[in-house]
């Protein structure tokens, strides 16, 4: 590097879920440091679900996150219904996929337009832009309002699903609530439409490092709940055998564990599944990907959100698709799971908004929890996040101090970390 | 007050899921308006901007470290105005579900191992413990128009009025079908209404995420729980999820 002196210390970066640091520090050209902080005081929720009934792990670890609250209730059943070997039905299966697209759209709009797209527009925040692009703004509310209706219509409440228990649903939508909801679903294509079109214009950084991209997949669908794991070198897994990809351990300055796989680091979220899974993307997804110029394999960190908005046009496709389906089976009443004294281990992966997410459980013959592990995607990303960091900076050191702090917070934010998840670590070997 | 007479409000956050901060995000869906009636100078998940000039403070999340209690004071040194935002900030919530585990020094090495002395920690609780709050918005999340509500309120300089009765009473208004009725069961004789019952109106007993009454009427509660083959004492120990924070457990350490 050159001879220069720079020193980024950005306090608890603005813009994304959490409490992270930026800390770079270059004296005449050698890097003395370059790291990304994790300072979120932990919670702990692995070590207070033992000895809780299993009936309340998927209320209780809802709580790990506020976005992605739908993600790890869904995560959490599955691995507890893979405990107790509970079969659950062809409608609950459907109604999850359409709860969890709605999350995703959720999650996505927020990301996009309230946390990155103020970059892009020079502002501090979404608010100024509700006074200079008030078009851009109402948009992206009226997206998340939709979204957030979808969710709460089949789960009583987004934040925090109600209505989701273990082998099914305690409420669920009417035919006409589907019919609406599917009618705003069609109306929203023009919304997708507008928010691919305004990423087309924004100056997207140019970025390139190679990484490892692991997420969900199956051979039927455009996988976000359930199936193997599958990285683009090549490695597929069973959810059972997850460990073999996390690798998970501690580094001193972040409360959050790190993660490596065949490199040094790997990367999860809306670019790995693009990259692992493109084919099984909606054709209109596929169409919005052209229009980016993007196809797989994406290398581009920034172009994540780029990812998100693909898969916002892909849900809102297939949340169509399911609610066809649904609607020409009926809906009915299903008797709901008795537990049967009879414990086990079980493993539950859903790729939510942020990367491929495990909950792994215990429980008991009387159904208490005996053991939690939880492997929450953005931990999976720090390692690569601060790889990212070290790889930009030598390409960004001859820009003004202000200039490379902004493009590294840029940077961290296209990850859309959510650094409450992440800040809770553990590795059992359950014995 | 900023200089077109807004008063400036801020946000902040400590052990939480950020979920509540959301919800009020999510307000703007309907309430956009908020933006221009207050101006917020402080809110680290949604702008970049960090005054420190605010006259009212929203507070998520629990006191789970020594070190927060420095950030609350100097919280509670500015702003004329504290409000409690959510569960964790009000009853410490699903946080200290880790104070009634056997020890906390078993905690730290179940989640940290060898490292566990790295991350700081102590018994969590809610931030009342540690500075005079002045208005509490409860919930798991909050309800967003109950936080609009408030926010109008403290605006006007009134204390919010914030139901002390039980959940049963708005599920009877619903006409809902008691839960215990059907075999389940539920808080909602010992827990704060607010929230429209809304978790027995989804057909899920209520876990108490905004709290517990002052006063819960046992004698009534009795006859109640006698059907599903409960004591007072049995449901009192159920709401433990959002309830766990008991004095108690931080007077030790004082």
């Amino acid at each position: 590097m050159s001879a220069v002196n720079v020193n980024v210390d950005v306090h608890h970066l603005t813009r994304v879920e959490g409490h992270g640091n930026i800390v770079i520090d270059v004296k005449n050209g050698d890097l003395i440091k370059c790291e990304w902080q994790i300072v979120e005081a932990p919670r702990f929720f692995e070590a207070f679900l033992r000895g809780r009934p299993y009936t309340e792990a998927s209320h209780i670890t809802s709580r790990i996150c506020g976005i992605c609250s739908v993600g790890h209730a869904t995560a959490s059943l599955r691995a507890t219904e893979n405990a107790l070997q509970v079969e659950v039905s062809e409608q609950t299966e459907l109604l999850r996929k359409l709860l969890f697209h709605g999350e995703m759209i959720d999650s996505h709009v927020l990301h996009v337009y309230m946390l990155v797209a103020p970059d892009f527009f020079g502002a501090g925040s979404v608010l100024p832009l509700a006074a200079s692009h008030p078009e851009v703004v109402m948009r992206a509310l009226r997206i998340k309002k939709l979204s957030g209706d979808l969710c709460a219509m089949i789960a009583g409440r987004h934040t925090h699903p109600i209505a989701m228990t273990v082998g099914g649903f305690n409420h669920l939508p009417t035919v006409k609530e589907l019919l609406a909801m599917r009618e705003r679903l069609v109306a929203a294509r023009e919304d997708m439409d507008e928010t691919i079109a305004l990423l087309k214009t924004l100056p997207w950084p140019q970025f390139e490092r190679e990484t490892e991209y692991v997420s969900l997949q199956k051979d039927d669908e455009y996988a976000f709940i359930d199936g193997r794991i599958a990285t683009t070198d090549g490695f597929t897994y069973e959810l059972s055998e997850y460990r073999k990809v996390t690798n998970e351990y501690l580094v001193p300055h972040s409360t959050a564990k790190w993660s490596k796989h065949n490199r040094d680091t790997y990367m999860v979220g809306a670019l790995a599944r693009f990259n692992n899974n493109y084919a099984q993307l909606h054709p209109r997804a596929k169409a919005a990907a052209e229009e980016l110029g993007m196809a797989p394999i994406v290398t581009n960190s920034f172009l994540n959100s780029a990812a998100q908005a693909i898969e916002m046009v892909h849900c809102v496709e297939d949340g169509i698709r399911i609610i066809d389906e649904l609607v020409d089976r009926g809906i009915e009443e299903e008797p709901l799971y008795q537990f049967q004294g009879k414990g086990g281990e079980g493993v539950g992966s859903c790729d939510v908004p942020r990367g491929i997410l495990f909950h792994n459980y215990v429980i008991d013959d009387n159904g208490l929890i005996q053991s939690a592990n939880c492997v929450i995607p953005t931990n999976q990303n720090h390692a690569n996040i601060e790889a990212d960091m070290r790889a930009l900076l030598p390409q960004v050191l001859d820009q003004p101090q202000d200039k490379i702090r902004h493009t590294m917070e840029m940077l961290v934010r296209a990850y859309d970390p959510c650094i409450s998840c992440s800040t809770h670590l553990l590795d059992v070997e359950f014995v | 007050m900023a200089d077109n007479g807004r008063p400036k409000v801020a946000f902040f956050d400590f052990a939480c899921c950020e979920g509540c901060q959301l919800t009020v995000v999510d307000a703007l869906q309907t309430h956009l308006e908020l933006v221009e009636a207050v101006e917020i100078v402080q809110f680290r998940e949604a702008i970049s901007e960090k005054g420190e000039d605010y006259l009212v403070a929203f507070i998520e999340g629990s006191c789970t470290r020594k070190e927060d209690e420095e950030r609350l004071k100097k919280i509670r040194e500015q702003a004329a105005i504290v409000v409690a935002l959510g569960a964790c900030a009000h009853t410490a919530g699903v946080n200290a579900l880790k104070n009634i585990q056997p020890s906390l020094q078993d905690v730290r090495e179940y989640v940290y191992g060898e490292k566990w002395d790295w991350y700081n920690t102590y018994p969590a609780r809610p931030i009342s413990a540690v500075i005079k709050v002045d208005a509490f918005i409860p919930g798991c999340p909050i309800d967003r128009f109950e936080f609009l509500e408030v926010v109008k309120q403290v605006l006007l300089g009134r204390t919010p009025a914030i139901p002390d009765y039980p959940v049963c009473v708005e599920c009877k208004l619903k006409e809902n079908v008691c839960l215990f009725d059907k075999g389940g069961v539920c808080l909602g004789p010992i827990t704060r209404a607010g929230c429209g019952a809304i978790c027995p109106t989804v057909g899920t007993g209520c876990e108490g995420c905004r709290g517990l009454i002052p006063k819960p009427n046992e004698n009534a509660m009795k006859d109640v729980l006698k059907d599903a083959g409960l004591t007072v004492e049995q449901l009192m120990s159920m709401r433990t999820i959002f309830n766990a924070y008991e004095p108690v457990q931080i007077e030790a350490q004082g």
